[in-house]
């Protein structure tokens, strides 16, 4: 039988490992490869790492970031970001032997070749789909529809949700229904949805979007937001049984996190891999 | 000994890679005809469409070389995914397109029947191996390995298949056949059981292939 699958998400800024609050406030988590290292280790059934490096201008700007214009990571251009990534994807491609899915600032097929030769299985995308949404068919064209997972940032709006870009900063005008139905004709394989209000607290998934995705999704869907405690993982499980189940904080600080969340998960009926 | 992944410019040929240099073993990746004749094992990964797949090792001459190794010289051959395919004779991905044949067989989509699945059919699934598979030596009784593929293998000879894994009403994860083996899931994806896979099937093809 399928299992449901449990997938860390690792946040990459300017070359550190942070995590998040409602897409905006980030803070240093540690070293990236040990942290890959030991989720494939410890049954994560896949791992996403997502790159959420702005420009320089950008960082220099953001006040409320804890890692900000003092970090020496600072990057002066996309090419030094993709420069950087690449050698991270190899290096944690070394160790990593369940999927791995790579985000963040693609906009060219050119920068999707990169990062799978350098080891990723699968790269997300977000903007680029928003902004020319025929890229996800020349992508899925081109690599094979199971390595393009779209990636949709969601905001509540009365009894629906709304899409967001640029991490979440950008209205895409689009709502989730209309954008859903377009992406999987479009020829996706998969779905990330996240959800931006849950996002960082801790308090739960927005089990209404998890139902939705159940019903709604085609395709295979994963969602993220708002993980505090291992518990969150089985009410998600239980809202959508089909859904994948991503987390990035609850993972970063505390010791066999992954392994922990496998079991509890089994020991509460859950149907996954131990 | 030396295992050549076969670069047909389909498929992530660095996970293979790494998994196989992390069983240290000497590995490359090639389309140098020189360099697939040279190894002692081969590896054919891939992901995309079979019509993709036939087209990109006809252009490359891939086709009359693997041929000669395969099929005269017995060199062990693991097909990982749509290389799994490509063994087959006909494959309906696209339109009709003819395959390697070494197995005679067909590959066809798969029929989900039940509300639950999807396609593709992506995430770890358990595997029912047969006794006696040289793959799975070692290894649990059902193992549980990771899947990412919309085409099944309907090998004709049911005989062939090791390991069945139940979805979309059943169809082969895994098929042995003297020097040839195949798996429809991604052994190098599939953590320690999945490196344990691969370790088999450089340390104990050989026999097999005697057979």
């Amino acid at each position: 039988m399928l299992k449901t699958r449990l997938i860390p998400v690792l946040l990459l800024k300017n070359g550190v490992l942070v995590r998040s609050r409602n897409f905006s406030l980030h803070q240093s988590t540690g070293n990236h490869i040990y942290q890959v290292e030991r989720f494939s280790e410890w049954k994560a059934d896949e791992i996403i790492y997502l790159d959420i490096s702005r420009e320089a201008t950008h960082s220099m700007r953001s006040g409320n970031s804890t890692i900000g214009s003092t970090s020496s990571n600072l990057h002066n251009s996309i090419e030094d970001c993709n420069t950087d990534i690449i050698q991270i994807i190899r290096k944690i491609s070394k160790v990593c032997f369940v999927p791995l899915t790579v985000g963040g600032g693609i906009r060219t097929l050119e920068d999707i070749r990169i990062r799978l030769a350098a080891g990723a299985d699968k790269v997300s995308i977000n903007t680029i789909a928003i902004d020319e949404p025929d890229f996800i068919t020349r992508a899925s064209k081109e690599f094979g529809a199971q390595c393009i997972v779209v990636s949709i940032d969601v905001k509540k709006c009365n009894d629906s949700w709304k899409v967001y870009k640029n991490f979440g900063k950008d209205d895409a005008n689009i709502s989730i229904d209309e954008w859903v139905t377009m992406v999987e004709k479009l020829g996706a394989g998969e779905v990330l949805i996240q959800s931006i209000d849950c996002d960082g607290f801790g308090n739960g998934y927005d089990l209404n979007l998890i139902k939705y995705v159940e019903e709604k999704v085609k395709i295979p869907a994963i969602v993220l937001g708002g993980v505090g405690d291992f518990s969150n993982l089985v009410e998600g499980n239980n809202a959508g049984k089909n859904i994948a189940l991503a987390a990035a904080n609850i993972f970063h600080f505390t010791e066999h996190s992954v392994l922990n969340a496998k079991n509890f998960l089994y020991e509460s009926g859950v149907n996954v891999r131990v | 000994m030396k295992v050549c992944i076969i670069d047909y410019g389909l498929g992530n040929l660095t996970s293979v890679f790494n998994a196989v240099e992390k069983l240290g073993f000497d590995v490359c990746i090639s389309n140098d005809i020189k360099e697939i004749a040279d190894s002692t094992y081969l590896i054919l990964p891939g992901v995309g469409s079979f019509s993709n797949g036939m087209k990109n090792l006809r252009k490359l001459n891939l086709i009359d070389l693997l041929n000669h190794e395969v099929l005269e010289n017995k060199k062990p051959i693991l097909g990982i995914c749509l290389g799994m395919q490509l063994f087959a004779s006909f494959g309906y991905e696209n339109g009709l397109s003819k395959g390697l044949g070494w197995i005679k067989g067909d590959v066809k989509k798969l029929r989900l029947n039940l509300e639950s699945e999807r396609i593709p059919h992506m995430g770890w699934n358990d595997v029912s191996v047969t006794k006696g598979s040289i793959l799975a030596d070692n290894i649990t009784e059902s193992p549980v390995f990771y899947f990412v593929h919309s085409y099944q293998f309907i090998p004709e000879d049911s005989s062939l298949v090791t390991g069945v894994c139940d979805y979309a009403g059943g169809f082969a994860a895994m098929i042995e056949y003297k020097n040839i083996f195949a798996t429809q899931f991604h052994p190098e994806k599939s953590h320690d059981i999945g490196l344990q896979l691969i370790e088999n099937f450089l340390c104990r093809s050989d026999a097999h292939a005697e057979n």
